[in-house]
């Protein structure tokens, strides 16, 4: 049984979500507690520009939550040695767990610390996950100002961070409360184009949807929202095929991929947003709101991730995808 | 469809081209026509300006042919490098594709966005040592083929 039930049902008592310009001017722009214009938010590099951004989604989130200090910081980022977690980490001063799950992070993270707090280890667990376009470009691809063109199924970084404190106390302000945690296995249906992401990582997405459905009992007819990280149209599309094919359906009016919802059609970023930040801004701005309004009942949120290196994928070797799930429901007594 | 087979089997592989198959359904093209036609306006813009350049330089200017040529490139080296830094070049890449960097001004594009992108690790190991990323790969076979072309020429001169 991969399924972890989450008997004690932590709580989630606040959720924080930093974003980039691009993103503000999403179609969920209201969402965000704040939108920053500044790429380099006031930073001489991409890359501790995404740190401040981490730093900024911490420090929101547990003012929000009115706790000075969480018993431990869970998380991490895209870049190598996940840099913007640790340098962001250097400044909060608390404990910490470095994690590296690509895209996945922010489920990852939410799965890990849900469960610490569950098992009476920790009190509170602050899980936070970013990505930036610029320092995933240079990274990934290509320098900034390089001119090559980008295909119909690549996707697009999504610059921001989101953080979420889960925490055993009782509070006032639980937005929701985590019940079941399915990590992800590791699977490649031999796809290798860094380009198409999506197909990379929809396997991954069945086959943990899957083995959540399987364990739990449940169907998909039992969550009012499936949400998938950042699998983008054509992750989307395959996930809905896959899943139909194994004769678990998907209802696709409740079926929603944070790639699909954090840009709009207009701001041609082709198949859809992605990276750590992604699933991440999409959680802690829009569905925690969801919640607090009651639209909501329980969702089930797993975040994809591709991962792949720059190094593996020059040595020829083909895209691993792995999805997290961590089941949320309302805080109705 | 099932994770839990060994890799070489044959069951596995039909398992991967039926997803593969799968994936090319689904992913929408690039659309040939419209690719073409931008690289082929934009890529033919370039080489007018080009020309003009060059008659500009043996005409009202009085250059030699090769003063002129070398006058050309550099003005649209120079050209790029400009755009490049104001941040307009990858714009003209991503709509002209092949149209923007097959002419020198690729070439331009090439060097000058890594020399923007990797000074801030320092102008020695940063700007210097990642100058060449994406024209290093271009200058080496580049300069292979040519040697080998130049050694075959002499050897067999027709």
């Amino acid at each position: 049984m991969s399924t972890i039930e989450l008997r004690t049902r932590p709580a989630i008592i606040a959720g924080a979500a930093i974003a980039g310009r691009k993103e503000g001017e999403g179609p969920l722009g209201a969402f965000y507690d704040a939108v920053i214009e500044d790429d380099l938010f006031g930073e001489d590099s991409w890359e501790k520009a995404e740190s401040r951004f981490y730093l900024t989604a911490c420090e929101t989130c547990l003012r929000k939550a009115g706790i000075p200090s969480p018993d431990v910081l869970l998380g991490g980022d895209l870049l190598n040695q996940i840099m913007s977690a640790s340098l962001a980490a250097r400044s909060l001063k608390v404990p910490f767990l470095g994690l590296y799950g690509a895209c996945s992070t922010m489920a990852e993270s939410l799965a890990i610390g849900a469960m610490l707090v569950d098992g009476g280890h920790m009190t509170t667990a602050l899980c936070a996950a970013s990505s930036h376009f610029c320092s995933a470009e240079r990274q990934y691809r290509f320098p900034l100002e390089y001119g090559s063109q980008r295909t119909p199924t690549a996707q697009w970084t999504v610059t921001g961070a989101g953080a979420t404190c889960v925490s055993a106390l009782q509070s006032p302000h639980t937005i929701a409360r985590v019940t079941h945690v399915t990590v992800g296995q590791v699977v490649d249906m031999g796809i290798s184009d860094a380009n198409n992401m999506g197909a990379a990582m929809a396997p991954a997405a069945a086959s943990t949807l899957t083995r959540h459905f399987t364990d739990t009992g449940r169907t998909a007819s039992d969550y009012d929202l499936i949400i998938t990280g950042d699998l983008g149209q054509v992750g989307h599309d395959v996930l809905l095929q896959l899943m139909a094919e194994r004769g678990k359906p998907l209802d696709a009016a409740k079926y929603v991929d944070c790639g699909l919802l954090v840009f709009g059609p207009e701001q041609d970023v082709h198949a859809g947003g992605s990276g750590c930040g992604c699933s991440a801004i999409t959680l802690n701005g829009y569905i925690w709101n969801q919640f607090r309004k009651g639209a909501l009942r329980r969702v089930l949120f797993m975040a994809t991730g591709a991962l792949l290196s720059t190094t593996s994928s020059q040595q020829g070797e083909t895209i691993p995808g792995v999805a997290h799930a961590v089941a949320i429901e309302n805080d109705a007594p | 469809m099932s994770e839990k087979q060994s890799p070489s089997s044959s069951a596995h592989q039909a398992q991967l081209e039926r997803y593969r198959q799968l994936v090319d359904r689904l992913s929408p093209k690039s659309k040939l026509g419209q690719g073409v036609f931008r690289a082929f306006w934009v890529g033919g813009a370039i080489c007018c300006l080009g020309q003009a350049l060059l008659e500009l330089g043996r005409g009202p200017l009085g250059m030699t042919n090769t003063a002129a040529s070398t006058f050309c490139s550099t003005v649209l080296v120079a050209l790029t490098a400009l755009l490049t830094g104001l941040g307009v070049f990858d714009k003209i890449g991503q709509y002209a594709g092949a149209g923007a960097f097959v002419p020198i001004s690729g070439f331009a594009n090439a060097m000058v966005s890594p020399a923007m992108e990797f000074r801030r690790e320092g102008l020695v190991l940063g700007l210097g040592g990642k100058l060449f990323t994406i024209a290093g790969p271009v200058l080496v076979w580049g300069i292979s083929a040519s040697v080998i072309v130049g050694v075959l020429y002499a050897l067999f001169p027709w």
